[in-house]
């Protein structure tokens, strides 16, 4: 019988000097298959125009974001009859250029939503690997930890917090950062729990690899692909909880901008100027939808089960159209191809 | 089961302990109570004469003490804001709140389960590709600018619907709207996804082998099993909107409920308000949490309750 092998790649170990083109290749290898599902590329698309934006803020925004101009208050935009060029998107109630506090306000979403999970999602690995690999007492405590603090009236508790201690960017940070670590630790422990059972960690334990070595070597690379789902995810969370903390005047504060911030603002104006709150309102939208079509393509590709799943369900479709072009309808119609 | 509520029990102490010590330490140690709560312009005097009359110029330990001693007889103190005890306000406006929570996740429930079970009917085909990006949209819209946009668009251009405040049931439908979106696509992506496994599942082909008609099967049988996952989610949805996520949606709506009173105590700086809002629903949420896993297992026999 000769069944076609699989091409595989032999595993020997590639000369230094070839590194390079093979990992352009791999690169070119995740590109092509981004190109595959439109909307994963679309929102990838849209992350990197928006930290393009974010960096070269200063470059692209037309305006200083926070320059006043009591001449031209409350203008509409460009396309209404009373709108020009020179404000595209409309003016604010103090004459400031949405547009330009639209393009700065990206940094403090992106900054923030970066940092906190960043931060927190440190903290929660961290923890959730001490706690499953160590088991016993100390992984009933942090669980303990994890589940209480879980129970906590969180956004309430945030509030009273930050009103305290006085809001600021930083203090936002901070307080998102604690209050948002118990998934990945949730997580970590989980995995690390099942991983241990299986036989090559124990076949490395028994012959005597060091602790770290384990951890590192064989543990780690099984946390790379839910985490990363997560780290997006959970991104998407926080870049929304910046905005809702800012629009109630609990995160950044005047003068900085933010997209929550000037939905505020603008919200005692929603009877004459809808352009305030319509704009820093979209972007957040945009911003999130985006991440989330992304994170969405990143969860199949990373996950080999998904993966499978996707291939089979491509080949089921591409015997189908042949079939169709053969003139026979497909055969088998309802099995399987569901993911 | 006695034993398993217990631990249970014994666990919501632990949060409620949890909250009692990060709001001492964050109101009283890291924070200055008494310059959140006076003006500015009090002087020193003014200032010292407060801080004796609430008791917070005695050493921490002491402090401490009187403060769990009033927990624990329900005593958050007087609302600076209002000049009557803390409790009272809080229970008055806690219906409000309970009321909007109702509207807004029945509307997210009762939705849920037929759209996202019909969309797991023909996964790929067109409605489901439809549901899934019409729920990844809805996670994608920050909730107070939906709420916002809801207002300008159905009570500013069109005038159907009151803009905001709280009366006969045309006040219910925005808030209730605006809260029910992110639950409703959350819920509905698992009732989908659950749904789906279900029905690959043997005991699906065994019933329509048996000659029972799909409909029947989907509904009653792979409903069943979805059931579990979605109640799960649906609690959690119910304590995180109690958890202060109705603070927002009352805020865009004016809705006099507990989340608005919040940000009322903020800024008036009332902190003993606040801190009553923040043990009461702490409490609640405690209290639900052991509620919810007595549901779970009225629902699935599988899970012991010991």
């Amino acid at each position: 019988m000769a069944i076609p092998m699989p091409a595989t790649r032999p595993v020997v170990a590639t000369p230094k000097a070839q590194r390079g083109p093979a990992f352009l290749s791999r690169l070119d290898e995740l590109g092509r298959e981004l190109w595959q599902d439109k909307l994963g590329t679309l929102g990838f698309a849209v992350i990197v125009a928006l930290l393009l934006m974010a960096i070269f803020a200063p470059l692209i925004a037309p305006y200083d974001p926070a320059a006043q101009s009591v001449i031209s208050r409350l203008k509409p935009p460009a396309w209404l009859p009373k709108g020009s060029w020179e404000h595209i998107l409309g003016t604010d109630h103090l004459g400031r250029d949405v547009l330009s506090r639209v393009i700065y306000g990206a940094r403090a979403s992106l900054l923030v939503g970066v940092v906190v999970v960043l931060a927190a999602g440190t903290f929660g690995v961290v923890l959730g690997l001490w706690a499953g690999f160590k088991g016993g007492r100390t992984d009933s405590v942090i669980m303990r930890i994890v589940d209480v603090q879980v129970a906590f009236p969180g956004l309430l508790l945030i509030l009273l917090v930050i009103s305290v201690i006085g809001p600021s960017m930083t203090t936002m940070i901070i307080v998102l950062a604690i209050t948002n670590w118990m998934v990945y630790a949730r997580v970590v422990r989980g995995i690390v729990l099942s991983v241990r059972q299986m036989p090559y960690v124990e076949a490395a334990e028994m012959i005597g690899c060091r602790t770290s070595r384990v951890i590192f070597r064989h543990i780690l690379p099984n946390l790379i692909s839910p985490l990363l789902t997560l780290g997006i995810l959970e991104f998407t969370n926080i870049v929304l909880a910046e905005a809702a903390l800012s629009f109630l005047g609990l995160g950044v504060q005047p003068p900085a901008t933010s997209w929550g911030l000037d939905v505020a603002n603008g919200r005692d104006y929603i009877f004459v100027a809808w352009w305030l709150i319509t704009f820093p309102g979209m972007s957040i939208a945009i911003t999130v939808l985006a991440v989330n079509l992304f994170a969405s393509w990143v969860r199949v590709t990373t996950d080999p089960q998904e993966r499978e799943k996707r291939f089979a369900y491509q080949r089921a479709k591409a015997a189908a159209r042949r079939g169709r072009k053969a003139g026979a309808g497909p055969a088998s119609q309802n099995q399987g191809g569901r993911s | 089961m006695g034993g398993f509520l217990l631990r249970r029990i014994g666990q919501g102490l632990l949060v409620v302990i949890g909250v009692t010590l990060i709001v001492f330490i964050a109101t009283r140690m890291v924070g200055d109570p008494v310059r959140v709560m006076l003006p500015l312009s009090a002087t020193d005097e003014q200032r010292a004469a407060f801080a004796q009359q609430v008791g917070l110029d005695r050493p921490m330990g002491e402090q401490f003490v009187d403060f769990v001693g009033d927990l624990a007889r329900l005593d958050f103190g007087e609302s600076m804001w209002q000049r009557r005890p803390a409790l009272d306000v809080v229970l008055e406006r806690l219906p409000n709140t309970l009321k909007l929570i109702g509207a807004g996740l029945g509307l997210a429930i009762l939705l849920a389960l037929p759209l996202g079970a019909i969309a797991a009917l023909r996964p790929g085909g067109w409605i489901d590709r439809t549901t899934v990006f019409v729920g990844l949209f809805g996670l994608s819209l920050p909730q107070f600018w939906f709420g916002l946009i809801l207002i300008v668009f159905f009570a500013v251009t069109l005038r159907w619907l009151p803009t905001s405040g709280m009366g006969g049931m045309a006040y219910y439908i925005l808030p209730a709207v605006t809260l029910a979106m992110p639950s409703l696509a959350r819920l509905v992506m698992l009732v989908r996804s659950s749904m789906i496994d279900e029905l690959n599942q043997q005991y699906v082909k065994t019933a329509r082998a048996k000659g029972l008609r799909f409909p029947r099967v989907v509904m009653v049988h792979a409903m069943r099993n979805t059931l579990v996952p979605f109640v799960t989610l649906a609690g959690w949805e119910l304590i995180s909107a109690l958890a202060g996520y109705t603070v927002v949606v009352e805020t865009v709506f004016a809705w006099p409920g507990l989340g608005l009173t919040a940000m009322q105590a903020i800024q008036k700086s009332d902190l003993f308000l606040l801190q009553a809002i923040v043990f009461t629903v702490a409490i609640l949420i405690v209290v639900i949490n052991v509620a919810l896993d007595v549901v779970y297992k009225l629902i699935d026999p599988r899970i012991r309750l010991a």
